[in-house]
């Protein structure tokens, strides 16, 4: 009885470690973008902002740039890219996991491959093919380079495996197209999976700087990530204050959607579990 | 309502030969039976006949053409599925009217919210809806239109499978094996239903079942199919009564018929256990043959008479209330066989008894050593069978 209590404990307190550890950034930086410049480099070092004047930081950091803008831009991609992905991904899942076609497995051992490679490696090709289109700098050049996900396929891909294949003979034999089977028969049993892969999707690209970086030069046209680094290359130096603040901004829908979202997501992820 | 022809119909799977030349003519409105072991094949040629799978070679035709080349949902026909295949996310409503709806209206109109504004749709829609409860009605699910299938019993998908097979009238219901995910109860009472649904509609089916007792009580004709070919396409009484080959004399009927090691004597007659049996046949002298009785065909006795074929002792019986099977065993001999009797005459018997087994020889099948039934059957009246031994 003691040592399962004992070990109870060892346990909540590793995980609350690890806990503590993920969230004292997001702490910190909701705390520093409530403080005073004055507050910030203060050598006593408080939590919770002594004045309520650090409240100016959100004030200026939407008066400095145009951070609705840039939420407008990262709606405006993220949608569209997850869009795109679940064009692609529901009909190929589809070709992959229930159809009979010769170079089926070949083509399947090409998106697992395609898992492994990151999306740095091919970023250098993929600009120079925007720059022969035209394409660069523009909302086409954030959103065609992840069109097409292969995480997507093959997420979508595991769960139209365990779909009857008898279901399938049924929607052939009332008259249902292919195309139909993938929309009215095929979806709704990947509804947890696609937003569990919406999730992932969104919150890469929403968070996304490495990409906008190269492909963008109008600040217009910028995302959330992308937008909150003019704080740091502001001229008059970097205000910590005002940084968090554009930060926490960015950060608001994010949390705001899981929180709504959650239960969807971890069923998504743990359909394996479920037969 | 159509004729189904199939002709020469062969199927491999990856080099594995699953139909080999299966033709068979199923009449308008008949009720024909597939019946087999698992994994003969059964599933696979009505798969075929529905369109779903592409014969290596042969013919499908429908009403007098052939469809080989059309779509299953040109050919017009129904399938009702083992695992029903209800659509998990409609509601039996929709599962019912779906093929309807695909049938009737264009894409544009059967776009959810949009199609409604479009001229007709909401017409049609009023029409399906009122067919889709007809059929519900008449299977006695109505109450459960709005429901989901995962909300449902056996028994209840069982019958969604069938509204939704039966909603669009096709030209022939294809079916296979329907109830095995029934219980017990539930089977006798639903092949009653099939049957009935059968004489109402007056269409053609094609029902593939392992069961050969649904395939008896059901069907017009039963096709016998095993290793991928068709072994007898006969009515029921007509296969259990005259098996052409001892496959399907196994197969049909349980208890399983009784088959014992008999040779074939210099005259014609068969000898059993060193002992002359009143049939005459028409085979190769000294040939070994299989002898095969059904279990009811046994005349029982406790004392030896006229016609006393075999003596055996009584080793095992099972009582099932409207008839009594005793297991019986020869001395020096594994064989043993299975007589079917009435319970007043089994109570005269006890485990251990002696047991003197007679036969009417018209009832006795005999099959040559690879398995085909014997080429003629001539009788003999137990005189002169006498005469013969003498
Ligand atoms: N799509 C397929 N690919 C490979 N083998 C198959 C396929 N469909 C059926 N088979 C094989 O064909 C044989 C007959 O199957 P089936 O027609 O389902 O038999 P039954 O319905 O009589 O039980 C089985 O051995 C099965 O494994
Ligand atoms: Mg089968």
């Amino acid at each position: 009885m003691r040592t399962s209590i004992a070990a109870a404990l060892f346990r909540h307190l590793i995980l609350a470690t690890g806990a503590v550890l993920m969230v004292l950034p997001f702490v910190l930086m909701v705390s520093i973008s409530l403080k005073t410049e004055g507050e910030i480099y203060h050598p006593q070092f408080s939590l919770l902002p002594t004045s309520p004047d650090g409240i100016e930081n959100y004030v200026a950091a939407f008066a400095m740039q145009p951070l609705w803008r840039y939420l407008l831009n990262g709606v405006l991609v993220c949608v569209g890219i997850f869009l795109a992905q679940a064009l692609f991904a529901l009909p190929c899942a589809y070709a992959l996991a229930k159809l009979r076609w010769p170079g089926r497995n070949l083509t399947m051992a090409f998106v697992l491959l395609g898992l492994l490679i990151p999306p740095q490696v091919p970023a250098v090709p993929v600009y120079i093919m925007l720059w022969k289109f035209g394409l660069l700098d523009s909302y086409a050049a954030l959103i065609l380079p992840s069109a097409i996900s292969v995480f997507g396929i093959f997420l979508m891909r595991q769960f139209f495996r365990t779909v009857p294949d008898d279901l399938i003979s049924a929607a052939r034999m009332d008259g249902l197209s292919e195309v139909a089977i993938v929309w009215r028969i095929m979806l709704p049993t990947a509804i947890p999976g696609l937003i569990a892969f919406g999730i992932l999707s969104v919150v890469g690209h929403w968070n996304d700087f490495f990409w906008p970086l190269i492909a963008i030069q109008t600040p217009e046209l910028a995302t959330p990530a992308l937008g909150v680094m003019f704080f740091v290359t502001a001229e008059a130096g970097t205000n910590f204050g005002r940084l968090m603040a554009a930060a926490t901004v960015v950060n608001a829908p994010l949390v705001i959607a899981f929180l709504i979202a959650q239960r969807w997501f971890i069923d998504g992820l743990t359909m394996s579990s479920m037969k | 309502m159509a004729e189904i022809s199939i002709a020469n119909i062969s199927k491999s799977f990856a080099g594995t030969i699953i139909l080999e030349g299966v033709s068979l003519d199923v009449a308008n409105g008949e009720f024909l039976t597939l019946v087999g072991p698992s994994g003969c094949g059964k599933s696979t040629l009505l798969r075929i006949i529905a369109g779903l799978e592409h014969q290596d070679s042969g013919t499908i035709a429908i009403a007098g053409s052939s469809v080989d080349m059309k779509a299953p949902k040109a050919r017009d026909l129904s399938m009702v599925f083992q695992s029903y295949a209800l659509y998990p996310y409609m509601t039996v409503e929709e599962n019912i009217s779906l093929p309807l709806t695909m049938r009737r209206m264009g894409t544009l109109q059967r776009l959810p919210l949009l199609g409604g504004l479009l001229p007709g749709a909401g017409a049609i829609r009023r029409e399906i809806a009122v067919e889709a409860r007809q059929v519900a009605e008449s299977l006695g699910i109505a109450h459960l239109l709005s429901r989901r299938p995962g909300q449902l019993s056996g028994g209840q998908r069982q019958r969604v499978a069938l509204a939704r097979a039966m909603v669009r009238q096709p030209q022939a219901f294809l079916m296979d094996e329907p109830l095995s995910n029934l219980d017990a109860k539930m089977r006798v009472k639903a092949r009653a239903e099939i049957s009935e649904m059968h004489r109402r509609l007056q269409a053609t089916f094609i029902y593939v079942t392992h069961d050969q007792i649904e395939a008896m009580t059901m069907s017009d004709r039963v096709a016998v199919m095993m290793h991928g070919r068709l072994l007898q396409v006969d009515p029921p009484q007509r296969i259990y009564d005259e098996p052409k080959t001892l496959e399907v004399a196994r197969f049909i009927g349980t208890p399983e018929i009784n088959v014992l090691p008999g040779t074939v004597r210099h005259d014609g007659a068969i000898e059993v256990f060193d002992k002359i049996w009143p049939v005459v046949v028409d085979a190769g002298r000294h040939a070994p043959v299989s002898v095969a009785v059904r279990p009811e065909v046994w005349e029982v006795a406790q004392q030896p008479g006229e016609g006393s074929l075999l003596t055996g002792t009584v080793r095992h019986i099972e009582l099932l209330g409207s008839e009594t099977l005793l297991h019986v065993s020869f001395a020096g001999s594994a064989a043993s066989v299975v007589a079917r009797v009435e319970p007043t005459v089994a109570t005269r018997y006890r485990l251990g008894s002696p047991i003197h087994l007679a036969v009417d020889p018209a009832r006795i099948l005999v099959f040559t050593e690879n398995g085909k039934r014997a080429a003629t059957l001539t009788r003999s009246v137990p005189s002169q069978v006498r005469n013969l031994h003498g």
